[in-house]
């Protein structure tokens, strides 16, 4: 790859500042100062209780939404152009498939707006889905689909570009325990196979460390960077969530949190 | 196994009505016999037949009118509650004025309007007769289809709005497409409505060819058995129209079919 844009991060984050209703009696400041940086290829999780500000945060980086002061980069430009430029793919909670489309259509509805031509859309998303294990699917309606499945489907689309980012907003939230740890296994499998850049909105600590290179912990009102827990737990696999090591790293990032209940209650 | 898939689900699905309408139909005719009511008061099912059977160009014709009337009135009041649900879904303005009016025009009774049709259109032509069936269609296909247009979700709308989507792909590939369940349901409704208000509207004047005029004129001379076989052409009319809109819908979303089954 090019040196020169592989010196440049994935995000940077620098004085962002996020406030609600400014000027108003219902004024809420949602995120205060916030500096961060997202290297390439790295997975980071933002972790805080409700209101700390981490889906804002990551509708900022994803342009959703602007910035009150401060700035976005993606890939070293402002985060509307690399919008405009498809540099990232979304993920939400709810997977938000279009009922009338087939599950290939789906996933081609990016690139449809895009203009790319039939044949080639149609290679893209069979290749998308090959990848999210679900081939024998391209032609079924979501609602022949299970949650987890949809799901699936939907992080397929969010890589229909190829995008070198991934911004997830509790993607598993809606997911049942044991297919919750299957899809982040999955997760995990995806980002080594396309080397992504992945940031993760998510409540479960568990989720956050066993996934993350880094765990960004957050804290509310206003909404700001608590701690950075690093989590070198090298390859994940089904032996990781029993590592001693993780339970080290839960206990770690679960403290932090608790530590901003007291902080915030005394 | 595999040849025998789609019939009887037809078969399957439209028995019951059938039974209950043929158990319904014996009681009406034992219940004549047994009582020896006069015709005048209820004729018996048999008699109906037989006078449909005996009218059949006469209720042909009067099906025609009535039918077309409500055709023409059905596909002008679709229209303009198409168009005007778009621009009221795109100028907030717009459907502030008009979704009262609309409110309003769909609460005054059908005697109300179409007499003021008939002052306006005269008594000799179809004018006010459509023109009534069209405003009662209209009221159905706009307030349904304003709705159906807002029904892109908060998620839906952030995952255009991340592909930088334009409000024109927007529309297209999202607000259309989630506002066609409405558009059927309010189509279904119409469909009925719009035969309804064809074949009212001629109780209250106009020139004497439809199914309402037919049923008014034959029942003020007691001839209720042939008040009868008109009436029974005007059920047909109606049917006719919801299952028409009811193809249409099959047609139009066969993502929904497996599911509604």
């Amino acid at each position: 790859m090019n040196p020169i844009a592989h010196a440049v991060h994935a995000v940077q984050i620098s004085g962002l500042t996020k406030t609600f209703n400014a000027g108003q009696s219902t004024e809420v400041r949602a995120l205060n100062n916030i500096d961060l940086v997202v290297e390439r290829g790295r997975f980071v999780s933002l972790i805080g209780p409700s209101g700390c500000g981490k889906s804002t945060l990551l509708r900022l980086i994803a342009d959703l939404t602007e910035p009150t002061a401060g700035t976005v980069l993606v890939n070293g430009k402002p985060a509307h152009q690399a919008r405009l430029d498809q540099d990232y793919g979304m993920a939400f909670q709810q997977a938000g498939l279009f009922e009338w489309r087939t599950v290939s259509k789906n996933i081609e509805l990016p690139l449809e707006l895009r203009k790319w031509d039939k044949a080639k859309r149609r290679a893209r998303a069979l290749e998308m889905l090959d990848l999210v294990k679900l081939s024998e699917f391209a032609d079924h309606h979501p609602f022949e689909l299970s949650g987890g499945m949809q799901q699936r489907v939907a992080i397929a689309r969010s890589l229909a570009f190829n995008p070198s980012l991934l911004l997830m907003d509790e993607p598993f939230g809606a997911l049942d325990e044991m297919t919750r740890e299957h899809m982040q296994d999955e997760l995990i499998r995806i980002q080594k196979q396309t080397g992504c850049t992945v940031v993760f909105v998510t409540h479960s600590i568990p989720e956050a460390v066993y996934l993350s290179d880094t765990v960004v912990v957050m804290s509310p009102r206003p909404g700001k960077i608590a701690k950075l827990v690093d989590v070198p737990l090298g390859d994940r696999s089904y032996d990781t969530r029993e590592l001693p090591q993780f339970f080290a790293k839960v206990t770690e990032v679960r403290e932090a949190l608790r530590n901003i209940e007291y902080g915030v209650l005394a | 196994m595999k040849s025998s898939g789609r019939v009887p689900e037809i078969v399957r699905s439209a028995w019951p009505p059938i039974a209950v309408g043929v158990v319904f139909l014996t009681l009406w005719e034992l219940f004549i016999k047994a009582q020896d009511i006069r015709e005048v008061l209820l004729p018996a099912p048999s008699g109906i037949w037989r006078q449909m059977l005996n009218n059949t160009t006469a209720i042909r014709d009067a099906m025609w009118h009535t039918g077309l009337n409500a055709l023409i009135g059905l596909v002008a009041g679709v229209a303009l509650g198409v168009v005007a649900s778009f621009v009221g879904s795109r100028f907030k303005i717009f459907s502030e004025i008009v979704t009262p009016l609309a409110t309003a025009l769909g609460a005054i009774p059908i005697v109300v309007l179409v007499a003021q049709f008939y002052n306006m259109f005269s008594q000799t032509s179809e004018i006010a007769r459509r023109l009534m069936t069209a405003v009662a269609v209209f009221f159905a296909v706009y307030v349904n289809l304003v709705k159906g247009l807002r029904q892109v979700t908060e998620a839906q709308g952030e995952l255009m709005q991340s592909y930088a989507a334009t409000d024109r792909a927007l529309l297209t590939k999202v607000r259309v497409p989630a506002a066609l369940p409405f558009f059927f349901t309010a189509l279904k409704i119409a469909a009925a409505t719009s035969v309804i208000t064809a074949f009212v509207s001629e109780y209250f004047g106009g020139r004497q060819n439809g199914l309402g005029y037919a049923i008014t004129s034959a029942a003020t001379v007691s001839k209720t058995t042939r008040e009868f076989a008109f009436v029974a052409g005007a059920c047909v009319l109606g049917l006719g129209f919801y299952l028409a809109a009811v193809g249409l819908e099959y047609v139009a979303m066969p993502y929904r079919r497996k599911r509604s089954t």
